[in-house]
């Protein structure tokens, strides 16, 4: 029987990309995955991955400010894009005011999903600062959380939501 | 999980992507925003040997206002139709269904084309061209086709595109003056799959008698499924209750389900005839609103 040639292809694909502000350069092959080459090559393990076909969110960052799944996106496609992590969020040992809120509401457990439900608040209160609780609920619907119940992180969103309205 | 290797093409012209598709034939597949395909090659459903890559191609990704309608280039994005304001007036029934689409992250790469030629019967879009009798515009090397909303969706994830052939446009007829709407679906999560969902548009005449229905099912068959007796059975009619029900449950009779994990055959024609019930309830609400 006629083998069909299916050879591990090698690194072919320059990709010049920024991540939190920093410029990288990486060779890639194609077939890499945003995430894979996020966690893999950059070492920002912060992003997780969990289905890997774009069903959790967990691998959810922003590319050029909006959330997509980096588990169903090629590396290749990133380049010259912008994207953010959760790396990204805090300034050196001040969490973001999502973050914060997430702290204060006990809205982690296990922490797998948080990286994505993250992302998806930042995203969800840049446009629509004051969401309500069903708007809320359906921005999450795309991330899944095993521990919380959810109830948890809805209340950060809404803490989140107004300390943002209201710093200080 | 990872797809297994491919030869990678990322053109920034229609031209180019033409000439690739015309080279490799059928070893080569398109990718749009990725959001079924990545999947599919994440979980080797697929391996194709070429993979070329819509993204660079900017000039697929437009909305124009025509006399006959609208037009949208096959990359248009999800989530920018989300935050067109003026949708809800020109396209409401796209306008309503949009947010059943995944979710915002999905949204925000997947591409109106990609879900109209990826051709599944249990998506949004493909339900949206039957129900608004739209047609797709389609290129080759050596020109372009029309095809009709009722002769594109071939089966399970096949369409009528020859391997050469790309998607570039989506054509909506314009919104009939005065016209009702709605769509519903069920689900196990929001944005998750319907397990099934309906698509009605609806006119009423001034008498409130029925001048044209169009009502399509998704998620009840190997693609989205017009179902034209339900249709008939409202033509000239007054929208009664028991009108309602008569053609709700003949709509439950024109699809052919299957059961699998999410649902049994026999709930899904149980979810068709419910869901037409309340969606033409309510697409007859919206019309006769439109009429006072």
């Amino acid at each position: 029987m006629k083998k069909e040639p299916n050879p591990i292809r090698k690194p072919s694909r320059l990709v010049k990309l920024t991540v939190n502000g920093v410029t990288y350069e990486r060779m890639v092959e194609p077939r890499l995955t945003l995430v894979d080459f996020l966690r893999g090559q950059l070492r920002l393990t912060g992003t997780h991955v969990g289905c890997e076909h774009g069903v959790c969110g967990a691998c959810t960052v922003l590319f050029d400010r909006q959330p997509i799944r980096a588990c169903i996106m090629f590396a290749v496609q990133a380049n010259s894009h912008d994207i953010q992590t959760v790396e990204g969020m805090a300034q050196g040992d001040e969490l973001h005011p999502i973050q914060q809120s997430f702290w204060e509401n006990f809205s982690v457990q296990c922490g797998f999903c948080t990286p994505g439900f993250l992302l998806t608040v930042q995203d969800l209160l840049a446009r629509n600062p004051d969401p309500t609780e069903h708007e809320i609920r359906e921005a999450l619907s795309g991330n899944i959380c095993r521990c919380t119940g959810y109830q948890s992180i809805i209340a950060a969103v809404k803490a989140a939501s107004q300390k943002l309205l209201n710093p200080g | 999980m990872k797809p297994a290797p491919f030869d990678y093409y990322d053109p920034d012209s229609l031209d180019e992507v033409l000439d690739l598709l015309n080279q490799h034939g059928d070893d080569a597949k398109l990718i749009a925003g990725g959001q079924s395909l990545g999947p599919i090659l994440n979980m080797r459903l697929s391996a194709p040997k070429v993979l070329i890559d819509l993204n660079r191609v900017t000039t697929l990704d437009y909305q124009r206002e025509e006399k006959n309608g609208l037009a949208l280039g096959s990359m248009t994005r999800q989530s920018t139709l989300e935050d067109t304001a003026h949708l809800q007036v020109r396209q409401p029934l796209v306008a309503t269904s949009i947010p059943y689409i995944g979710h915002r992250a999905i949204r925000n790469r997947g591409t109106v084309g990609g879900s109209v030629a990826h051709a599944d019967p249990a998506a949004e879009w493909p339900a949206l061209i039957l129900a608004l009798d739209g047609s797709l515009l389609v290129r080759n090397a050596g020109g372009e086709r029309v095809i009709t909303a009722d002769d594109f969706f071939v089966w399970t994830l096949t369409n009528a595109l020859v391997p050469e052939e790309v998607l570039v446009e989506i054509r909506l007829p314009k919104w009939p003056n005065g016209a009702g709407w709605s769509f519903v679906e069920f689900s196990r999560r929001h944005g998750d799959f319907a397990v099934l969902g309906v698509a009605i548009r609806l006119s009423l005449d001034n008498a409130g008698r029925c001048t044209d229905a169009r009502m399509v099912l998704i998620g009840g068959g190997p693609t989205p499924i017009r179902t034209r007796h339900a249709e008939t059975m409202l033509d000239g009619e007054t929208i009664s209750q028991d009108l309602i029900s008569e053609v709700s449950h003949q709509a439950s009779q024109e699809i052919k389900p299957d059961g699998d994990i999410h649902a049994s055959a026999d709930f899904r024609r149980h979810l068709a005839s419910v869901l037409v019930s309340s969606a033409l309830q309510q697409a007859a609400e919206r019309a006769t609103k439109n009429r006072s």
